[in-house]
């Protein structure tokens, strides 16, 4: 990837990532942890891999995607302002009546969502049916939809990623959001649901393996995915729960608590501050 | 009159008679033979797509392939479509309101000798609690393949509540009209009314002659839309005979009964007596001995009738 891309993906990841603290922040509530984690992928898909249009969201072919880990809203939303999709200052409305930012992603209230979500293990059902609705009208848009680790112990995430390899569709790419962590502990104690890349090679996809913070192996694996034909494709991301703010980073707690003031400032300190 | 057909057969047929009319695909989740959309997969094998025995994700696969504007009719045994799949119906379909038509075959006891794991006497119950949702329950087959193409007219969730047993058709299907939301007054009558769903119609109107023989005069309403609930025809019959009977296939707690109950208790309270299931689960045998079983026959309903009559207030009755 040329210098000049990468250092646009990084500025937008960064907008995204403090847009993540700002609303969370600001609502006293939220999930930071799992936002900070999905946004670098989420900044690769909205700026750099999906056909979308701010001014058109419900656009006919656009790509669409679903955020099956619903919870992690604030980054969604953070993406989606930075893509102009509405302005960045209503991230602070997060979560309080009578906003268009609710908890979890609704589809008919917030531009540029696809999907509402936020029960988890649903969201990969819909996007493969998304993936099907294509395949039946020979449209060429494609769907990408981002799943948790932890999610991964939801039953239909199975049974959707049969469905999809059953009905061969190779416009569909599933992200898991590895970063190790879930509501109770680390997901590996919890509920192990490892090895994904065995497990979903055996369920009929086609596996990358990438660190989900780096956009030059991003760029390789989503046009992978668009070159494999016949199959879907799930990229698991191996990523950091809080990646950006050193004192979130890895640590559990972050999964479901907002940072307060002091917490904040320094967040968005460290995060103005780095690449 | 004489004719005898499920519903689930009308289902069936419906879609395939609708299928140049409308744009819709049809889903499944192993059952297509029992649904009875097996008839839609063999006319249109390109607008089929089996789920296989995964009804969560075929809910939510409907409702993502509803999202590009396309209906969708999700079909399962209602046990799974309503029970099973519930949350997937709630928050995956109900919740941002796309058209998906679930055709939920197999309610109620007469599903017969496959026993309580399949009797889903729950379902109305169910999703009568989802905001968005309309519900219909038609009483034969001539009412089951209108409700088929009102749902494909109309925007938003339904849930269409078919049944495995062959039922008499009430309905002459040359003059038969259908409106949604609309309850239909079968046969007038003075002293009590019999408030009827599904296959509890026909069951209703022999009630209803039964009565006559006793010098009661009672007044039949068929109820096929649960919800949204006709309360207009409702608060006329409560305060123009003065006492209710409910018949439903269904447990007596959530379904018909409590939906008649609860809007005549705002509009014009009078006795309301519920005839159903009466918050038990099902048991197999042949449909007739479970129908006499759980009191959903005619002699029944000739009592509720009475006690509804005898519960009336002085000035009432």
């Amino acid at each position: 990837m040329e210098a000049e891309k990468l250092q646009s993906l990084r500025d937008a990841a960064k907008k995204v990532r403090i847009g993540v603290i700002e609303g969370t922040h600001a609502a006293k509530s939220g999930h930071p942890g799992g936002s900070l984690s999905i946004a670098d992928i989420l900044t690769y898909l909205y700026f750099e891999e999906m056909n979308v249009d701010p001014a058109d969201p419900r656009m006919a072919d656009r790509d669409r995607f679903v955020l099956s880990k619903g919870h992690c809203a604030p980054a969604l939303y953070a993406v989606l302002a930075a893509r102009g999709f509405f302005p960045a200052e209503e991230l602070t409305t997060l979560r309080r009546y009578p906003s268009r930012l609710q908890g979890h992603p609704d589809m008919n209230s917030t531009p540029g969502v696809d999907m509402s979500t936020g029960s988890l293990g649903l969201g990969v059902s819909a996007a493969a049916g998304m993936a099907l609705a294509a395949k039946i009208d020979g449209k060429p848009y494609r769907v990408y939809t981002a799943v948790g680790d932890g999610e991964s112990e939801e039953g239909q995430v199975w049974e959707a990623c049969m469905f999809a390899a059953h009905y061969k569709l190779d416009n569909l790419t599933v992200i898991i959001d590895w970063n190790g962590l879930q509501i109770d502990g680390p997901v590996a104690e919890v509920m192990n649901p490892t090895p994904h890349d065995e497990k979903l090679k055996a369920f009929g996809f086609h596996v990358v393996s990438i660190d989900g913070h780096d956009f030059n192996q991003m760029e390789a694996a989503f046009r992978e995915a668009r070159q494999t034909k016949g199959r879907p494709t799930a990229i698991i991301a191996k990523t950091v729960k809080g990646k950006g703010v050193s004192f979130m980073e890895n640590q559990v707690k972050w999964h479901g608590s907002a940072p307060n003031d002091e917490q904040y400032a320094q967040a968005i300190a460290e995060l103005k501050g780095g690449n | 009159m004489a004719d005898k057909i499920a519903t689930r057969e009308a289902y069936g047929d419906a879609l395939v008679a609708l299928a140049d009319k409308y744009d819709f695909v049809v889903l499944d989740a192993d059952l297509a033979e029992a649904t009875k959309t097996v008839k839609f997969k063999k006319a249109h094998p390109e607008r089929f797509f089996d789920c296989g025995i995964a009804e969560g994700n075929m809910m939510s696969v409907a409702a993502g392939i509803a999202t590009t504007g396309k209906t969708v009719f999700a079909s399962s045994f209602a046990m799974f479509a309503a029970g099973r799949a519930f949350e997937q119906v709630r928050n995956s379909i109900g919740y941002p309101h796309l058209n998906v038509k679930i055709g939920a075959t197999h309610a109620g006891i007469t599903v017969g000798e496959d026993g309580a794991t399949h009797q889903c006497n729950e379902d109305i119950a169910l999703m009568r609690t989802i905001p968005g949702m309309t519900i219909v329950n038609p009483a034969d087959a001539v009412e089951a393949r209108a409700a088929v193409e009102a749902a494909l007219s109309a925007n938003g969730p339904f849930y269409l509540r078919f049944g495995r047993f062959a039922v008499p058709v009430l309905n002459d299907a040359a003059t038969y009209r259908f409106e949604l939301g609309k309850g239909v007054l079968l046969a007038d009558g003075t002293d009590v009314t019999i408030v009827a769903t599904g296959l509890m119609v026909s069951v209703a109107l022999e009630a209803r002659a039964a009565l006559a023989a006793e010098g009661i005069s009672a007044r039949v309403i068929n109820i096929h839309t649960i919800k949204p609930l006709d309360g207009e025809i409702l608060a006329k019959a409560a305060k123009e005979t003065g006492a209710i009977v409910t018949a439903e296939e269904h447990n007596i707690i959530g379904g018909l009964g409590s939906a008649v109950a609860e809007s005549v208790s705002q509009s014009c309270p009078v006795p309301v007596v519920r005839v159903g299931v009466k918050d038990v689960y099902g048991h197999s045998g042949t449909v007739p001995a479970l129908l006499e079983a759980y009191g959903l026959t005619a002699a029944n309903l000739v009592a509720a009738a009475k006690a509804a009559v005898a519960k009336k207030s002085p000035a009432k009755a």
